[in-house]
């Protein structure tokens, strides 16, 4: 019961004390056509999520597989409210000096040597350490930006999870903890999306402090909307049957399914060949360019080729 | 449940208690109840999330729960069923939204009984229609993907073919099965092909056939989606939600049993294994990294010393080159562990994608050494089946012998098992009475670095009947009871 109190309390303080910015969005329907002027077609899933991640002042984490658009939303959404992107990509053996601060300590050791007479040398240290000698990483940077700002932690599952713990202050208090300077808070409250491939479970405190969102596969009318609005010049019916054929070989068994952004290569690939029509052929020569393992390529020219029973066989077998 | 009741005084303590907030906290009961991780801060956040929209929106509802609520995409599943048996018979906005369905569909209806000129005297009542008509009109509201008339066929084939009496205690899957039977869906698939391969100016060409066939494969896909959900508001209006979503309570997918697993959970777990065995691969590798210190380098302290004015005052060492983990595998493939088997086939194959040093043998009575199957194999389907039909794997009657397998193991290959190897068995050690032979695993746990050994079976039935794991685990340096994802994961993080 206590705790209840005193976790209310604190939220309430907290919005107290940060400077609020007004909210970015006026509806979730703004956010949608807002999105789809800068050619990022959203479902209402993920403008609604958008949107409350706005009002609630939360972090979004997205998820989904590889190539579904997960970067390039945060990037639409930072072009959209006309933010600045600040973006902190995520690698093993990211530590603090590259996410948070760092000390500079060259210049710092210069101010040692450039002080002539002896002083004190608690004053020395406190001079030593004080903002001038700060250098801000992206994450610092985000919170103390006085223009508005969209921070995007791009790959967050890449990072160890001892690391991720970097991680959840800046999330849930948008506020840093230097010990030598103490707290350092946030003039604004940043969007801030982070997008993990899911190649490991994120822990728990961290997706307590997010909204989720799972971004999948679209399904084939976003698909075709989206080849047509990222390609003009696209025949809708090209569109069409790029985007059911896209969808078929997804349904198939692969190493690695065809992404949004490779469905955009293909369709590329096919207006500058000027074919009208997919026939058989020109899905087997152009396949390459929506599959990149042998093996997935293979398979899916066999599909195509063969009469369509003698595919389900196999599949039977594969599944037993 | 403490959190619950926590969750209870924190809604008095922000005032006034709407009923959307009683609604709320029920529904985060029922998500508990079935097995979803919600925490207090996450209720918070959902009750605050759904004040910002719109509450006549049960699209933007659902999505603002679900971001608040689900933080793992393969929870949503459980999630939605709750979602859709809790909020059902709940709203009044809901039931508006449906009487407007049907009047619509009715103008729609008498449309399209129109274009097949013989439409019933009856009038545009559904019911009124013989199967026949009704199994035209199916017909055509797939081949033009016609949502709103799929949504009434829906649930005009479940009020006529269910069955569905008030009060019998069924499941929804007998009501499900009972309405696709009458409906007879698979015939309809070629019909519909037949269909378009004449409305084809020409002859269709494979691609075309089979993008065709795809696309009326989703379509039936969805109407047999919106007769599911049909049946189960049928049963909540029955039997009410509390029950309803008693009966409904699914495993998660991680807590889904491998032995029992049905087909389109396997895809799931398959699915959830490799992040396990990068997860396996990664710890290994750290061990490898930061776990030992090799001798002094002597060249290295020196150079060292160069900035001390020439005093080796920093000793520096060799960290050796990390040698790679090797692992064997031994996995009983018989009958009686014939599901878990299936799953077992598809760790070794994960297993041997992450690591270069791994062998694979699998047993029945007899043994084989099954790596050449599944290394460099690009297409998991082909390697299990490989291994199905050509391992040599039955010795005399194709009875589970453990003593026999590993006699066999031993002789031919515990040569090759050296203080690296770490040796893995997957068995219900289920022997039929046979010698366990098991000071085997005394000798390869005295060569090999770890010996463990994995048991599909609950815990309670071991050493029941012919189970002998007892006499077994003494040898190894761990027996684990993996019966689902969450143990799996559970005993790679206790690995290291």
């Amino acid at each position: 019961m206590l705790v209840v109190i005193s976790f209310i309390e604190d939220e309430a303080l907290l919005k107290d004390t940060l400077i609020q910015v007004d909210h970015r969005f006026e509806d979730v329907t703004g956010v949608r056509s807002g999105l789809s002027d800068v050619s990022y077609l959203a479902d209402d899933g993920i403008a609604g999520i958008v949107y409350l991640a706005d009002r609630l002042a939360k972090p979004v984490l997205i998820e989904g597989p590889a190539g579904t658009g997960k970067t390039q939303l945060a990037k639409s959404v930072a072009e959209m409210s006309g933010a600045r992107l600040i973006r902190l990509q995520c690698y093993e053996g990211l530590d603090e000096s590259k996410a948070l601060y760092e000390w500079n300590y060259k210049k710092q050791l210069l101010r040692i040597q450039a002080e002539n007479e002896i002083r004190d040398w608690g004053e020395i240290e406190e001079d030593l350490f004080s903002e001038d000698f700060l250098l801000s990483r992206p994450l610092l940077e985000a919170i103390r930006a006085e223009d508005p700002v969209v921070l995007l932690i791009d790959e967050v599952d890449r990072v160890e999870i001892e690391t991720e713990a970097l991680l959840l202050e800046i999330l849930s208090e948008y506020q840093v903890s230097i010990p030598e300077l103490g707290t350092v808070e946030g003039n604004q409250i940043p969007l801030v999306f982070l997008t993990s491939n899911g190649t490991r479970e994120l822990s728990e405190a961290l997706k307590r402090r997010c909204l989720y969102l799972y971004i999948d596969y679209p399904d084939l009318e976003r698909e075709r909307e989206i080849i047509n609005a990222k390609i003009p010049g696209m025949d809708e019916n090209l569109a069409d049957q790029i985007a059911r054929i896209v969808r078929s070989i997804r349904q198939l068994d692969l190493k690695k399914h065809p992404s949004v952004s490779e469905t955009l290569d293909w369709a590329k690939t096919l207006l500058l060949l000027g074919v009208e029509k997919i026939d058989a052929d020109v899905a087997t020569e152009t396949v390459n360019v929506l599959l990149k393992y042998r093996s997935d390529i293979e398979k899916a020219i066999k599909e195509f080729a063969d009469n369509p029973d003698s595919i389900q066989e196999t599949e039977e077998e594969g599944a037993a | 449940m403490s959190s619950t009741s926590e969750l209870n005084e924190s809604t008095h303590i922000e005032g006034d208690e709407s009923p959307l907030l009683g609604l709320l906290n029920g529904f985060i009961v029922e998500l508990r109840l079935a097995g979803l991780p919600v925490s207090l801060t996450e209720c918070l956040d959902a009750m605050e999330a759904v004040s910002h929209i719109p509450i006549e929106d049960r699209d933007a509802f659902k999505y603002a729960l679900g971001a608040t609520l689900v933080k793992n995409h393969s929870h949503w599943k459980s999630f939605e069923i709750v979602f859709e048996v809790y909020f059902s018979v709940r709203g009044s906005e809901y039931e508006i939204q449906e009487n407007q369905l049907e009047n619509l569909t009715d103008d729609e209806l008498s449309e399209s009984e129109l274009k097949q000129g013989d439409a019933p005297s009856g009038g545009g009542a559904m019911s009124g229609l013989s199967p026949e008509e009704l199994q035209e009109m199916l017909f055509r509201a797939l081949l033009n993907g016609d949502q709103a008339m799929l949504r009434l066929l829906a649930r005009q084939s479940v009020i006529r073919y269910a069955g569905m009496e008030p009060g019998r205690p069924v499941g929804g899957t007998y009501y499900l099965y009972r309405t696709l039977r009458n409906l007879d869906l698979d015939s309809m698939l070629d019909r519909l092909m037949n269909e378009s391969r004449e409305k084809a100016l020409n002859d269709l060409t494979q691609l075309e056939e089979r993008l065709e066939q795809d696309e009326y494969k989703s379509r039936i896909e969805e109407l047999k989606k919106q007769i599911e959900s049909e049946i189960r508001r049928s049963l909540v209006a029955d039997r009410g939600v509390e029950a309803m979503a008693r009966t409904l309570r699914k495993p998660l997918p991680e807590d889904v049993d491998f032995m029992h697993a049905s087909r389109e959970e396997m895809a799931n777990l398959r699915r959830s294994l490799y992040p396990l065995t990068r997860k396996l691969a990664a710890r290994l590798a750290r061990r490898r990294k930061y776990g030992r210190r090799g001798p002094l380098d002597f060249r290295k302290t020196i150079r060292h010393s160069l900035s001390y004015g020439g005093v080796p005052a920093e000793p520096k060492f060799k960290y050796p080159r990390p040698s790679k983990p090797e692992i064997m595998v031994v996995a009983d493939i018989s009958g009686s562990v014939a599901a878990f088997a299936r799953f077992t086939l598809h760790l070794l194959y994960a297993i041997s994608s992450q690591f270069s040093k791994v062998r694979s043998f699998v047993f029945i009575d007899g043994l084989d050494e099954v790596t050449r199957f599944l290394e460099g194999v690009e297409d998991i389907g082909e390697a299990v089946h490989r291994v199905n039909t050509e391992a040599d794997v039955v010795w005399v009657d194709g009875h589970s012998d453990y003593g026999h397998a590993f006699g066999v193991f031993w002789e031919k290959y515990g040569k090759d098992i050296g203080p690296k190897t770490t040796v893995l068995i997957l068995g219900d050690a289920r022997n039929n009475y046979h010698a366990s032979q098991s000071w085997i695993l005394k000798e390869a746990k005295q060569k090999a670095r770890k010996l463990y050994w994995l048991n599909p079976e609950p815990r309670a039935y071991w050493d029941t009947g012919d189970s002998i794991l007892g006499e077994y685990a003494t040898h190894c340096d761990g027996a684990y009871e993996v019966r689902n994802l969450r143990q799996l994961e559970a005993f790679i993080e206790k690995l290291v």
